[in-house]
């Protein structure tokens, strides 16, 4: 049992200053929870809470029910694996590995068993006997990862362990950091500002930002459901647009006014629900998948829009357009093949189905 | 790229010519320099060893060249080691610097690792405060010490010299660990806490073995600052037998204004071995333990 409990979590600074602002959240057993946001949101503030490294200055943290606000790290059971993977540069990858069991008096077969069982699963069986300064950024994360599993702890901590690799050293460890989740199962709370990463790994992401959960729910909720502009804005790359728009009803209908005179119509069943809003200026959140060349345009919710493309990006399996709309930089994919020309008028269609629409006050997703 | 390939070839040797010429010239100006300052500073041990190898008929003889040794002898040396004082104040020195050693080890190590890692109120001011102590001169010092050593029954106690020389090195020794143990990074002491460890577990088996190369280059300035007290000891120890090497030799060997100073010069020679040794196989670690401070803290 290793659920892990924040309630009404607050980290207080010297001077007033909060970090993290009365957080609640709830990490079930076997989970991996990835919280994720800008620098300075509080994430690695409230993983650093969780070890013990950081007071908490109200509120509780409880680990397996226990709460755990006044108890030491080395008493916590849980084990970090930090950014800059703060291997002990004087013991070998073995003794670095079974450092933590040492200190707690395991016996020295079962220390070995369990060294050689983590030096398996990480494939560095044969860099045991190595210094760390003999190996690369992935060998030595994947030692600071071993050191972490040796001890069998009941939560695993991850400071944006793939900050310090390069892109695509990054892209293995995360497959590993996955397989290691689902070979040994325990509880994880990892942290990273990169939202891909956090799509990729979690079972649940916890979008922070300025000391606050904006929102916690699984990738897939998080993408398509998102509940407010941040979070909207954060997850999925590019970015998701956002178009100053009015609402308005108009041939019987419930249909989106964009500047330029370009009407967007609100499909049928969003009609109920947005019906309220009829005559209020509001924002049109579309994801750049939504905007693409001109197709499927004789399917119900795919509406037809021209863009000028100022810049084209070829990525290979796609192209990115960017285009100005009402003052906002605009981006769509298409295909590769479609005739998309920096300056040239290009027939696009938008994907009505896949649209939200945000208070612009309040940033709340209606 | 342009400009690159519209570049004409030129041979090496011609297009790095000027470089290398005025390479040779740097080579040449540091190698005078370094010439100079060689003879400036080995001159005096130069003719330390010149005036040791003489009898005392030559010494005193005027008339010859002091640069050149007529007649060479052991004697000085022979007399130095058989008769007289001079292994007893070796061993002094040797006792009263080894512990002046441990005992500014053990407080400087503990006080530095407290000072650079266990925030607490008023560390900051502490740790600059600690080195300001070591800007005190002895020579202001030494009244009160007398009164101190006076008082503890100490006076001309070689014991007496392991009490006071690590006033004058453990604020600098700690200094230089504080530096050191600075540019160690925190989440080492985070991993270590999180896998179990203490603070003094901490210490013991990450901080000391990971600041090795500080920990010895303070090791050679307390070696140093013992080995050469001179103020203290002439001050406190007033009988042979608990002299230290630096006084024992001008207190034996110059009585009134008579100089033995064939005698003082081999014992001197003899007294600055230790310290060569020590800075010959260790000059490397002291080097990288006064830098890390300063390109990494």
């Amino acid at each position: 049992m290793a659920q892990v409990t924040l309630r009404k979590v607050v980290k207080a600074y010297e001077g007033g200053v909060q970090a993290v602002k009365g957080i609640d959240l709830d990490i079930a057993d076997h989970e991996f929870v990835v919280l994720v946001g800008p620098s300075g949101c509080g994430k690695s503030t409230t993983l650093r809470m969780i070890a013990g490294l950081e007071e908490i200055s109200d509120g509780e943290i409880a680990i397996g029910g226990k709460v755990i606000n006044d108890v030491p790290p080395r008493d916590r059971d849980i084990a970090m694996v930090f950014q800059n993977y703060a291997l002990y540069p004087h013991m070998t990858v073995f003794d670095n590995m079974a450092f933590g069991l040492m200190l707690r008096k395991f016996p020295k077969d079962e220390i070995k068993r369990r060294v050689d069982n983590a030096a398996r699963i990480l494939d560095i069986t044969p860099l045991l006997a190595r210094k760390p300064k003999a190996l690369s950024g992935g060998q030595r994360q994947r030692v600071a990862m071993g050191r972490a599993i040796v001890r069998d702890p009941k939560v695993f901590l991850f400071d944006e362990p793939l900050s310090n690799l390069d892109a695509k050293l990054r892209v293995q460890m995360r497959t590993e950091i996955k397989k290691v989740h689902q070979t040994v199962r325990t509880t994880t709370v990892y942290v990273t500002h990169d939202q891909v990463e956090a799509m990729t790994l979690a079972d649940r992401v916890v979008v922070m930002n300025g000391g606050i959960i904006e929102q916690v729910g699984s990738p897939q909720e998080l993408y398509h459901n998102p509940k407010t502009r941040f979070v909207a804005g954060f997850i999925g790359s590019p970015a998701m647009n956002f178009i100053p728009c009015r609402l308005e009803n108009g041939a019987g209908a419930l249909r989106l006014h964009l500047p330029g005179d370009i009407v967007l119509p609100v499909p049928a069943e969003r009609t109920a629900r947005y019906q309220g809003l009829a005559g209020r200026e509001v924002l049109l959140g579309i994801r750049p998948e939504h905007l693409t060349e001109a197709k499927n345009l004789d399917r119900p919710h795919f509406a037809p829009m021209t863009a000028t493309p100022e810049v084209t990006e070829p990525m290979g399996m796609e192209t990115l357009v960017h285009f100005r709309m009402a003052g906002a930089e605009i981006c769509g994919r298409v295909d590769p093949l479609a005739p998309a020309m920096p300056g040239q008028p290009l027939p696009m269609a938008v994907d009505m189905s896949n649209m939200h629409i945000l208070d612009p006050q309040s940033g709340r997703v209606l | 790229m342009s400009s690159t390939t519209a570049t004409p070839f030129v041979p090496a040797e011609i297009r790095h010519g000027s470089l290398r010429r005025e390479r040779r010239w740097a080579l040449i100006g540091a190698y005078v320099a370094l010439a100079v300052f060689v003879v400036f500073f080995m001159t005096p041990p130069f003719h330390m060893l010149m005036t040791s190898l003489k009898s005392s008929g030559e010494i005193a003889d005027l008339s010859g060249n002091p640069w050149i040794v007529a007649a060479p002898t052991l004697q000085n040396y022979w007399e130095l080691l058989t008769e007289g004082n001079y292994l007893v104040h070796f061993r002094n020195s040797v006792i009263v610097t080894a512990c002046t050693v441990a005992i500014s080890m053990v407080i400087s190590v503990m006080a530095a690792f407290a000072l650079a890692r266990m925030k607490f109120w008023g560390s900051a001011t502490l740790a600059t405060g600690v080195f300001l102590t070591y800007l005190v001169p002895e020579t202001l010092l030494f009244i009160p010490m007398f009164q101190i050593i006076g008082g503890l029954g100490l006076y001309n106690n070689l014991w007496a010299m392991v009490l006071i020389f690590p006033t004058l090195t453990v604020p600098f020794c700690t200094w230089i660990m504080i530096g050191y143990f600075a540019s160690i990074p925190k989440e080492l002491d985070e991993a270590a806490l999180i896998d179990g460890a203490s603070h003094l577990q901490m210490l013991w088996k990450i901080f000391i073995p990971v600041a090795l190369p500080g920990i010895l280059a303070a090791m050679i300035f307390a070696f140093t600052v013992s080995w050469a007290a001179f103020i203290y000891p002439i001050a406190f120890l007033v009988s042979s037998d608990q002299m230290v090497l630096t006084v024992g030799i001008v207190s034996d060997l110059i009585r009134a204004d008579t100089f033995q100073w064939g005698k003082i010069m081999a014992g001197a020679l003899m007294a600055a071995l230790p310290p060569l040794l020590v800075y010959a196989f260790l000059m490397d670690y002291y080097i990288a333990g006064l830098t890390a401070g300063a390109t990494k803290g």
